[in-house]
């Protein structure tokens, strides 16, 4: 699915990648996680090259990325606060006072607050994203991945969770790797964006840059018309 | 994994479902190795085995006690039929007795259990598996195996061998009853009869069996669960195919077992 792609992301950077469905940006960033491995290439996270670990130095690896997930992917067997707790319990030996105070204070980051008891099948598209989103900050993660941060959001939910994710990085200097297909959200969390196309990174810029490019592929796209060089599917 | 190789192969119709099955054996191992290393940690996690034991062992209970209750009582009409006019009934407590413990005991509380607690695990890791939970997991350092499958292997293979006791314990007493209440059999008769060639070790080898089948039933649902994919359908087919290859192993390894013990160990 993706051939030849050669990104380099820099600290504190928030990189969007757009691209039509079924290009391959969710794999690319499974590919960061280590949850995908690559046939030929590397994957380097802060110099270290992530296929090449073990099962154990990955583990320990994860501790400092967060990913959001499209759908949220809360464990729907505990509540919102044991959601963002867990990672906690599970890496720390914080105290269960400490756990809560930290779950309250991540919660309230995503304006989330009062729902620590409810079940996530209680919760609406927005919230679900947002208390997945406190979960993936728990552990002060140097690093955040986002999957489709704004799909199947309302606009006024998706713009929370864009300026959410635009102050993150901001403010906490979080390296962010966001995937979407929503220019709107794109054009506010991105520093740079990428394109990728065919398997490869088609185009790069700023937002400006790519808001101005003659690129035919790149106009099409961000313009979402069905004419163009890219073939509907 | 591409054109050539093991999947090239594997395009040959005769060979494909051999290779599906080696690979599905192979994978299998893979996951109880994992399931080696990771058991120090997982071990630790007792609220989950706890709960994870209340789910399969509590949660089976009322239907494993039921299937045991009927089992008994046909086994007592039905060695009642073959007895008449040639085996005194003394023996009718003893033959009960001896092919509940050593054999309808442990097979239909695993049978039972495989259905309902099989299909519960695979559905629920399949479920998780494909809303990217299992995914989320990994990216959180949290290993699916030790937070997952080993709780549930644990604690299968701890509850299997209770509720095997218990549908023992219910199955005899639903034989007794029919014999005492509808076979013109005394009481007394009936447990002379089990007491007659009781031995201990045929209700260990039940029991060494069940042991085995609670830790089937438990891989093949995280088997076949976490390895789902393509939504609710796939789910489905991981439910199906954890319950089926549960059913098939427990009677292939109760045969393996039956073997061993009676043809080796205690021969």
């Amino acid at each position: 699915m993706l051939r030849g792609v050669s990104l380099t992301i820099g600290p504190g950077e928030s990189v969007v990648i757009i691209g039509r469905s079924g290009t391959g940006k969710s794999v690319l960033l499974k590919h960061v996680v280590g949850l995908m491995q690559p046939d030929a290439g590397t994957v380097l996270v802060d110099g270290i090259d992530v296929p090449s670990l073990g099962h154990d130095e990955l583990l320990t690896l994860r501790k400092q990325m967060g990913m959001l997930f499209q759908g949220g992917a809360l464990f729907d067997s505990l509540t919102v606060g044991e959601n963002v707790g867990l990672p906690l319990r599970e890496h720390t030996d914080a105290e269960e006072s400490q756990v809560e105070m930290v779950v309250h204070e991540k919660l309230q980051l995503v304006g989330l607050e009062g729902v620590e008891h409810m079940r996530p099948s209680n919760l609406s598209g927005g919230m679900k994203k947002r208390a997945a989103l406190a979960r993936a900050l728990a552990l002060n993660p140097k690093i955040m991945l986002y999957d489709e941060p704004t799909t199947g959001l309302d606009p006024i939910t998706a713009d929370l969770i864009n300026r959410l994710i635009r102050r993150l990085q901001e403010r906490l200097g979080i390296t962010s790797i966001a995937v979407t297909h929503d220019m709107r959200s794109a054009y506010h969390i991105a520093d740079r964006i990428a394109m990728l196309h065919e398997g490869r990174i088609h185009a790069m810029g700023a937002p400006a840059e790519i808001q101005a490019t003659r690129d035919p592929a790149v106009r099409q796209f961000i313009e979402g018309s069905a004419e163009g060089p890219l073939l509907p599917t | 994994m591409n054109e050539t190789g093991v999947e090239g192969l594997a395009d040959r119709v005769p060979f494909r479902p051999i290779l599906n099955g080696l690979r599905d054996a192979g994978e299998v191992l893979l996951l109880i190795g994992d399931v080696f290393r990771e058991l120090p940690q997982g071990i630790r996690k007792l609220p989950l085995i706890v709960q994870q034991m209340v789910a399969i062992g509590i949660g089976s209970m009322p239907l494993t006690l039921i299937v045991a209750l009927f089992t008994g009582a046909v086994a007592a009409v039905q060695a009642s039929y073959q007895f008449r006019d040639y085996v005194p009934m003394i023996y009718l407590g003893t033959v009960i007795g001896k092919s509940v413990v050593i054999e309808l005991g442990p097979v239909l509380t695993a049978l039972v259990v495989g259905g309902r607690v099989g299909a519960s695990i695979a559905a629920e890791l399949g479920t998780m598996r494909v809303t990217e939970q299992i995914d989320a997991m990994e990216t959180m350092g949290i290993s699916p195996t030790r937070y997952l499958v080993v709780p549930r292997i644990v604690a299968a293979t701890i509850m299997l061998p209770i509720l095997t006791i218990f549908a023992d314990i219910v199955a005899i007493v639903g034989g007794y009853l029919v014999a005492v209440l509808t076979l013109d059999v005394s009481g007394h008769t009936f447990t002379s009869g089990l007491k007659l060639y009781f031995h201990l070790r045929d209700v260990f080898s039940g029991l060494i069996k069940s042991v085995f089948f609670g830790a089937i039933i438990s891989t093949m649902g995280c088997y076949y669960g976490l390895r789902s994919e393509g939504g609710a359908e796939g789910v489905g087919v991981a439910t199906t195919q954890a319950v089926v290859a549960s059913c098939l192993l427990i009677l292939i390894v109760d045969y393996l077992l039956a073997s061993f013990l009676f043809r080796v160990l205690f021969a």
